[in-house]
């Protein structure tokens, strides 16, 4: 089995007495509200998927991994993971309790830092831009200038109102993978429905792995962004039409999206080693917003890393679409097609007005079922 | 040709004990969960000589192990 990040599957869920205990402390202790995204990282943090990482980020960690993609230790890591501070006056040494929006305990975080950090300098290091219309830029704009860092202790995962069975932790998935005798599981991140050519993409792994572990992110995404409730539809639809039963698993990915483009690309590989998978895709424009990365900036950030280091084999593919030549699923590296008409590619733009119209893409693009679901839910959420 | 096995003698309670912890888990019989068990053991002992923080503390309970293999055999997955 692979081992987590940095060598230790971490595990900040506490029970028994030492939950009793981080009870009482805190009672005694200033409750802070987490927003969606730190409610997301405070999950993953707590099972582990966020290994080596034991809570949320002092300053040292965080100037490392905004300069060169590696906490302070030197271990790679893409990704800040901040608690913000929302005014409450602290001394550091103490313990702060975090609640979700409706006021439930989730945990305590033993305080080791208070401090502030340049925005600017973390936008553009992390995201590679300032650009205000930036999702990842807006949040870091709308979260205030002081970060508390320190260890975190889980009372409570957070509650969810979907997908609860499907919330698979990476022990979980590591006991899974170990029952079913997959040495080599290659992970599918998404937050969009599966499409022909993701599907294309997923087999394309499949072929090469013992198992495939489809894996769609369902923490906070885009206003415009497919909802979770929707994709688990499409996911689970596709895989009883159009998967073998035996070999792949369906399971969410609790992370909030940043839309951080190539540093997210290996921010979703890293924590998918921690999930016990093997190989992970990197498609196009992986993790992408806009125009504001080019379509395989992420794939070319992810072959300068150090494969040892890395840990986990990305699989990188080009655009794939419908050969009508080949009659089959191919890229342009396994396409003879040079000519618009004889591929099937559509837009987004082009998708969502068909899809909106209660119209289904060709089947060539997208399976029947998805498109079904997808029509559905565009039609309820249309104004009458 | 079929492995060697051994036969590996255990408490008679234990043995119960296992029954009842493995009821609708997915382990068809104690003798399935007691070798994914040892398996399991053996194979983070090999870790741990590598690096011994490696298995500390993450490894779950055998009721750990149990109650997971419940959560994925509802899901069809086992």
């Amino acid at each position: 089995m692979i081992p987590a990040h940095g060598g230790r599957l971490i595990n900040r869920l506490a029970t028994g007495a030492q939950r009793d205990a981080l009870l009482v402390r805190a009672k005694a202790a200033p409750r802070l509200k987490v927003n969606a995204r730190e409610l997301a990282d405070l999950e993953m943090i707590a099972v582990g998927a966020m290994s080596p990482l034991e809570g949320f980020m002092g300053q040292a960690d965080l100037k490392a991994v905004v300069e060169r993609h590696r906490l302070a230790n030197g271990v790679l890591w893409a990704m800040p993971v901040t608690l913000g501070n929302k005014g409450l006056k602290l001394d550091v040494g103490q313990d702060v309790a975090l609640e979700d929006e409706a006021g439930r305990l989730l945990g305590v975080l033993e305080l080791a830092e208070k401090f502030g950090f340049d925005k600017n300098v973390e936008a553009q290091g992390v995201l590679g831009t300032t650009d205000k219309t930036h999702p990842g830029v807006q949040y870091l704009d709308g979260i205030g200038n002081e970060y508390l860092g320190g260890a975190l202790w889980c009372t409570d995962l957070p509650k969810h109102d979907f997908a609860n069975e499907f919330r698979l932790t990476p022990r979980d998935t590591r006991v899974l993978f170990k029952a079913k005798g997959w040495n080599s599981v290659v992970a599918f991140q998404t937050r969009n429905p599966i499409h022909r050519a993701h599907e294309y993409l997923t087999k394309c792994g499949l072929e090469i792995c013992d198992g495939l572990l489809i894996h769609p992110l369902v923490g906070e995404t885009k206003s415009d962004d497919v909802p979770a409730r929707v994709r688990m539809d499409c996911y689970k639809a596709l895989l009883a039409g159009y998967y073998p039963k035996q070999r792949v698993a369906l399971a969410v990915y609790p992370q909030a999206m940043r839309y951080g483009g190539p540093r997210e690309a290996l921010f979703h590989a890293l924590c998918r080693k921690n999930y016990g998978c093997t190989h992970f895709i990197v498609g196009r424009d992986h993790a992408g917003v806009g125009s504001f990365y080019g379509s395989f900036d992420a794939q070319a950030f992810m072959r300068k890393l150090d494969p040892q280091e890395l840990g986990i084999e990305p699989l990188m593919f080009e655009n794939a679409f419908w050969d009508k030549r080949a009659g089959s699923m191919a890229t342009n590296k396994t396409s003879a097609a040079d000519k618009p008409e004889d591929m099937v590619m559509l837009s987004g733009t082009k998708v969502r007005e068909m899809l909106r119209a209660g119209m289904r893409p060709p089947v060539e693009f997208t399976r029947p079922e998805v498109a079904d679901i997808l029509i559905a839910a565009l039609a309820e959420k249309a104004p009458a | 040709m079929r492995e060697p096995k051994v036969t590996v003698k255990i408490p008679r309670p234990l043995y119960q004990r296992i029954q009842q912890v493995i009821h609708e888990s997915g382990f068809s019989c104690p003798t399935d969960f007691i070798v994914f068990v040892l398996r399991d053991i053996v194979g983070d002992r090999a870790l741990e000589k590598a690096d011994p923080a490696a298995g500390a503390k993450t490894a779950p309970t055998n009721e750990e192990v149990a109650e997971i293999r419940r959560k994925l055999h509802n899901l069809g997955y086992l």
